[in-house]
């Protein structure tokens, strides 16, 4: 694999992961517990879309084959999609969106920042504009899970639960193969190892104030990178593409 | 989930450095740092500002509707009050 292509592949999975992300958020709408939380919840799903949309038509123009961001994001299959296991599982209930968002959030913005100083000018410049989104969600995020954690015994036992139930895929995060790799030798991209210890030290404070345990690493589930993905993964995209599939350009 | 309201919070944003912050309108939050959270996910959501307050609407001491006559309608045909009656200089341009 060329520097070029794992660029590419790079570009991608961030724009994957943040895509299905937006889904799984926007999901809430309608749905939210509180109208402002609602709010919260469509406003973060919108902050993804734009980041998606960037990672994808870097992607698309790396890659030179006139691809748009939209032909990136609706014409590809279940097993071209890069995201993690830990975005596409479910939203169960809102402790669960809650916890989602805290790991997931911690282990994004610790990426970012090891992004901002790659020479890969492009890629480096939308780190450091999705930064600042991702800073507001774990700040958000996390007042949640400590309120949630410290509240009664019913938050705590439920979001205790779903930490305990998405623990098993945040071990992928911190997992690097070939693309990863390379990314790191040759574009200055993070080290997975320290930003694996780093988001370790972080999400150990942020369980320790929120009075939640922190599950033990037991055996962790992966392959969504490489295009492994549970069911999932196909309701999500066969309602985000359906338009796009039935009415090929559709535009409005 | 047992349910009860959430205290309402009336939200004050500052537009720009050196303007005053101005209502905006209200949310309702659990706390304190929930309310100042609510308060940017829906008030800032346009590039509307660079600072927020949140106060309990309790909090605010507000006049009783029924007493408009005697508190704001006295200062209706006050007319000297208002500063109309200077000749401004042609060549003041800020006033």
């Amino acid at each position: 694999m060329t520097k070029e292509q794992a660029l590419i592949t790079y570009a991608t999975r961030m724009g994957d992961n943040a895509i299905v992300m937006a889904q799984r958020l926007s999901e809430w709408v309608g749905h939210g517990p509180e109208l402002e939380e609602e709010m919260a919840m469509a406003n973060f799903a919108l902050d993804y879309v734009g980041q998606a949309r960037m990672f994808f038509s870097y992607a698309g123009e790396l890659d030179g084959k006139g691809q748009s961001e939209d032909d990136i994001c609706f014409l590809r299959d279940g097993w071209d999609y890069g995201n993690v296991l830990l975005l596409e599982q479910p939203n169960g209930d809102f402790g669960e969106a809650i916890a989602r968002l805290v790991l997931f959030e911690t282990f994004y913005s610790l990426q970012l920042e090891g992004l901002v100083s790659s020479p890969a000018r492009k890629l480096a410049e939308i780190a450091a504009c999705a930064i600042k989104e991702s800073t507001y969600h774990i700040r958000h995020a996390g007042h949640w899970l400590i309120r949630l954690g410290d509240g009664t015994d019913e938050s705590h036992r439920r979001v205790q639960h779903a930490i305990d139930r998405l623990w098993t895929y945040t071990g992928e995060l911190f997992e690097a193969d070939q693309v990863d790799q390379i990314m790191q030798a040759k574009w200055e991209g993070p080290d997975l190892t320290v930003l694996r210890e780093q988001w370790h030290r972080q999400i150990d404070a942020l369980l320790s104030k929120a009075t939640l345990q922190k599950p033990a690493d037991g055996w962790m589930d992966s392959g969504g990178k490489q295009g492994h993905h549970s069911e999932h993964l196909g309701y999500i995209l066969a309602e985000m593409q359906s338009l796009q599939r039935t009415y090929p350009g559709a535009n409005w | 989930m047992s349910k009860t309201d959430w205290p309402l919070y009336e939200v004050f944003i500052r537009a720009r450095s050196g303007l005053s912050h101005r209502h905006f309108g209200s949310i309702h939050a659990a706390d304190e740092t929930m309310a100042l959270d609510h308060a940017r996910d829906l008030y800032t959501r346009r590039n509307e500002g660079v600072s927020i307050w949140v106060v309990r609407s309790t909090e605010i001491i507000a006049s009783d509707p029924a007493d408009s006559d005697s508190l704001f309608e006295p200062a209706a045909d006050k007319i000297y009050r208002h500063p109309t009656f200077y000749k401004i200089p042609d060549d003041v341009e800020n006033i």
